[in-house]
């Protein structure tokens, strides 16, 4: 643990206004606090908001696992999990049954969640509504009277487009039947994961300084039409790795010549399946 | 009938500069009113005061909702204005680009009003959207293009559809064939006289042209500088005007 920082990076101010946010998110579900962003040594694109949140969070005691597109391997994870094991001196974990503290982009973990663990996510872009409204005090408002019919025009303008909802990732939802909410980029495969998760779901955006909050066992809907219904991505393939028919898939090339193969994008899954299966 | 629409005593001012002074109207169901009036003369201010897009400075505005029961504009929360704007008024702009989302389908900008009040079910949207673009005489297939590929007469004719699409009880119309071609504001006339029969529509249409007036309002009221010259059925006010300014509009009218 390097000295010259407080414990995780960020003085003991800068953590009480941050979980003095985060406990507003969580008694409103859904709802984006402001609050304010500080400098971190990482660029925003980074996960500077999901950082700030995991340092508010972290005690002595905590098992940190960080993941990014489901693996723990790459350069954004393995950067994430190094900066706190460096600032805060914690435990580090891939294995996601072990962490008491998950930090993810793009992802939600394949093994279910429990309600000792929290899920942190990093957020690029906050607000659901931005690409149809960019003005800031109109969207506050739409939201303040929950006045969503915004969301469904570009639902509708995907299916007259593609003939189906093409949104795949950051897919819209309803929190506690009140907040338009952005589940963060991740696929919309992970949306049902959301919905009356055991664990507390936290997301942090550096850039945008929101902080918003899906509480335990909270109501999570994805958005549809009543003849287009919400559908999760489904693959021909199983994982040529594990087998496994459930989980998410990632096409991989796996040599020169271009062949090309389905694995699970969550690395820790598909790994402690194979083990399960060679014992 | 009872009366749809009541404005009593409305004025606006800007500092110490008159938007409109101390006018008094009543509109009726099925009723399109028209303000006339040249650029200066208040009429736009009033229609804004109207629609509760502005406070007024002085005097009231009651509105009978669909239940029946009478609101006062002026105490309306911006939540409550926003659900009469929603579901029972519809606003018509001058410039149709400022009414319509151009960075959707024209498809989408007709059904959004239609989703905003809940409907969820796509396939009925469309067949909606489809028959309000044959209605306002866009070729329905051209449901998924975008209103920036439109002329501006067919901008304004989707502005209409995108407007009227949930039968709203009272319809603002800003000038709305001001800025087009002659030949094209005909036919967006033409058009609006028979959606505003058809549907029984009350609304207060502001214009300059007292030609706009003749063709679709039972009533009309002349406004200069803020206050009110004249009102009284169109028909009279052409045939004999009273007021200097309205005699003067008149004899613009019958002369083109
Ligand atoms: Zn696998």
């Amino acid at each position: 643990m390097t000295p010259s920082y407080n414990f995780a990076f960020l003085d003991e101010d800068t953590k009480r206004m941050l979980r003095r946010a985060l406990l507003k998110a969580v008694a409103i579900p859904g709802y984006q606090v402001p609050f304010g962003s500080r400098e971190m040594p990482l660029p925003y694109g980074w996960g500077t908001g999901g950082i700030q949140v995991t340092a508010a969070l972290l005690g002595r005691d905590d098992i940190l696992k960080v993941i990014d597109q489901g693996a723990d391997d790459t350069t954004n994870a393995v950067n994430i999990r190094r900066f706190f094991a460096r600032v805060a001196g914690v435990e580090t974990t891939e294995h996601t049954v072990d962490a008491s503290l998950i930090q993810t982009r793009h992802r939600i973990p394949e093994t279910p969640l429990r309600e000792d663990q929290i899920l942190v996510f990093q957020v690029p872009e906050p607000e659901p509504l931005r690409t149809l409204e960019p003005r800031e005090a109109e969207t506050r408002t739409l939201h303040a009277l929950a006045d969503y019919g915004l969301m469904h025009v570009k639902l509708y303008e995907d299916i007259a487009q593609y003939g189906h909802i093409a949104t795949s990732y950051d897919y819209p939802v309803l929190v506690d039947d009140r907040f338009l909410t952005s589940p963060s980029p991740i696929p919309k495969f992970d949306n049902p994961k959301l919905d009356r998760s055991p664990a507390l779901m936290l997301f942090g955006a550096g850039r945008e300084k929101r902080l918003y909050a899906i509480p335990p066992y909270t109501k999570v809907e994805s958005l549809a039409f009543d003849d287009h219904p919400f559908e999760i991505q489904r693959w021909e393939h199983r994982c040529e790795l594990c087998g496994s028919a459930e989980s998410y898939l990632d096409e991989v090339i796996v040599d020169d010549r271009g062949s090309r193969m389905f694995v699970c994008s969550d690395t820790d899954f598909c790994g402690d399946r194979r083990a399960e299966a060679q014992a | 009938m009872s009366a749809l629409l009541q404005v009593r005593g409305l004025s606006r001012h800007y500092g110490q500069r008159i938007g409109c002074e101390d006018v008094s109207f009543d509109l009726h169901p099925g009723e399109l009113l028209c303000v006339v009036g040249e650029s200066g003369s208040g009429k736009s201010t009033l229609l804004s005061t109207v629609a509760a897009q502005l406070a007024p400075s002085a005097g009231t505005v009651r509105y009978r909702q669909r239940d029946g029961e009478w609101l006062e504009l002026g105490t309306l929360s911006e939540a409550d204005r926003r659900r009469l704007a929603r579901e029972e008024w519809g606003f018509v702009t001058q410039n149709p680009r400022d009414g319509l989302r151009l960075n959707v389908s024209a498809g989408a900008n007709v059904a959004e009003r239609l989703m905003a009040l809940g409907m969820r079910n796509y396939s009925q949207l469309r067949g909606i959207a489809r028959s309000w673009l044959e209605r306002v005489e866009i070729d329905a297939a051209r449901i998924d293009d975008a209103p920036t590929s439109f002329s501006g007469g067919m901008q304004q004719r989707l502005q209409i559809a995108r407007t009227l699409v949930t039968q709203p009880r009272l319809v603002f119309m800003d000038e709305p064939t001001a800025g087009l071609d002659v030949s094209v504001q005909a036919r967006i006339l033409d058009l609006l006289r028979g959606l505003v029969n058809e549907l029984g529509l009350a609304a207060v249409m502001v214009t300059h042209d007292l030609a706009v007036a003749r063709l679709l309002a039972a009533r009309t009221i002349v406004m200069q500088g803020g206050r009110v010259v004249e009102t009284g059925l169109t028909d009279q006010i052409l045939d004999d005007p009273q007021h200097p300014y309205t005699q003067l509009l008149v004899s613009s009218v019958l002369t083109t």
